[in-house]
C-alpha cells in the first residue's frame, strides 16, 4: 500500500473506534432485548422504518454502519499479522474488500428504504 | 544450498501464532484486537436487518424471528460482553492516544478516562431510550 493511503486507514480506524465505543453495546443491549423476544409491540416494522426513512436517521445509520466496518477491518488486518498470517496484502484486500461489500449494501439499502 | 551458505542460521525461538501466551499484558493485547471480529459480525447483523427493513414488513419480521434463535441469543450476549471490553480498552487508553495540555501542565488521565466513562453512560442512555 502507498505510504500516502495510511492517513485515511488510520483515521477510518479511530474515528470508528471511538464511535463503536461509545456506541455498540447500547446496539447490542437492544438487539438483545429483541432476541429475547421481549418487547414486541416495540421492534415494529413501522417505528424502525419510519427512523431509517428519515434522512438524519439514515446518515446517523450510514455513518455507524460505516466507521464500525472500517475500524474492524483496519484491527483485523492487525490482527491477522499478530496470529502468524503473513500474506499481508490479500488480507488488506480481503477486509477491505468485506468493508466495502458491507459500505456498499448499506447505501443501496438505504437508498430503497 | 541456502542451508548450506548460512553458518548461523536465525532461529525464531517465539511462536509466530501463540506469542501471545507467554503474557497476560500480551494476552489482553490479543482480546482488545480480537474485539473488532465480533464487531465485524455485528455490523453485517445490522446491514441485514437493514435489508430486510428495504424488503418490506414481512422480512423484517423474518429477519426478528431468526433474530430469536438460540444462536441470535447467544451470538448477541457475546458480543455485547466483546463490545463492551473493547468500550472499556478503548476509553483507558485515550490519555496516551490524545493527552490534553493546559498550560504547563497535562490533564491528569484519569480525568480522561472518567469522562469518557461518563459520556459514554449518557450516550448509552440516550440510545436505550431513543431505541426502546
Amino acid at each position: 500500500m502507498a505510504k500516502s493511503n495510511k492517513p485515511i486507514f488510520w483515521g477510518l480506524f479511530a474515528a470508528g473506534g471511538t464511535v463503536t465505543a461509545f456506541v455498540t453495546p447500547a446496539l447490542v443491549l437492544i438487539t438483545l432485548f429483541a432476541a429475547f423476544g421481549a418487547g414486541m409491540d416495540m421492534f415494529t416494522y413501522e417505528a424502525i422504518h419510519a427512523f431509517a426513512a428519515w434522512w438524519l436517521g439514515k446518515l446517523i445509520i450510514f455513518g455507524v454502519i460505516l466507521l464500525s466496518l472500517w475500524h474492524a477491518a483496519h484491527r483485523l488486518r492487525v490482527t491477522a499479522h499478530d496470529f502468524g498470517i503473513r500474506a499481508d496484502t490479500v488480507v488488506a484486500y480481503v477486509v477491505y474488500g468485506l468493508a466495502a461489500l458491507g459500505t456498499l449494501m448499506t447505501i443501496v439499502y438505504l437508498l430503497r428504504i | 544450498m541456502g542451508e548450506e551458505m548460512s553458518r548461523k542460521p536465525y532461529v525464531r525461538e517465539i511462536s509466530k501464532t501463540t506469542w501471545f501466551l507467554r503474557q497476560p499484558r500480551y494476552m489482553r493485547y490479543m482480546a482488545r484486537e480480537v474485539t473488532c471480529i465480533f464487531i465485524f459480525a455485528y455490523t453485517f447483523l445490522l446491514i441485514c436487518a437493514l435489508g430486510s427493513l428495504a424488503d418490506g414488513p414481512d422480512a423484517f419480521q423474518e429477519f426478528l424471528n431468526s433474530l430469536r434463535s438460540p444462536w441470535g441469543v447467544l451470538f448477541n450476549l457475546a458480543v455485547l460482553v466483546v463490545t463492551a471490553y473493547h468500550s472499556l480498552s478503548w476509553f483507558v487508553v485515550t490519555p496516551q492516544a490524545m493527552p490534553i495540555q493546559r498550560g504547563e501542565e497535562f490533564v491528569p488521565g484519569n480525568i480522561i478516562v472518567n469522562a469518557h466513562y461518563g459520556a459514554w453512560a449518557v450516550v448509552s442512555l440516550i440510545i436505550l431510550i431513543w431505541g426502546m
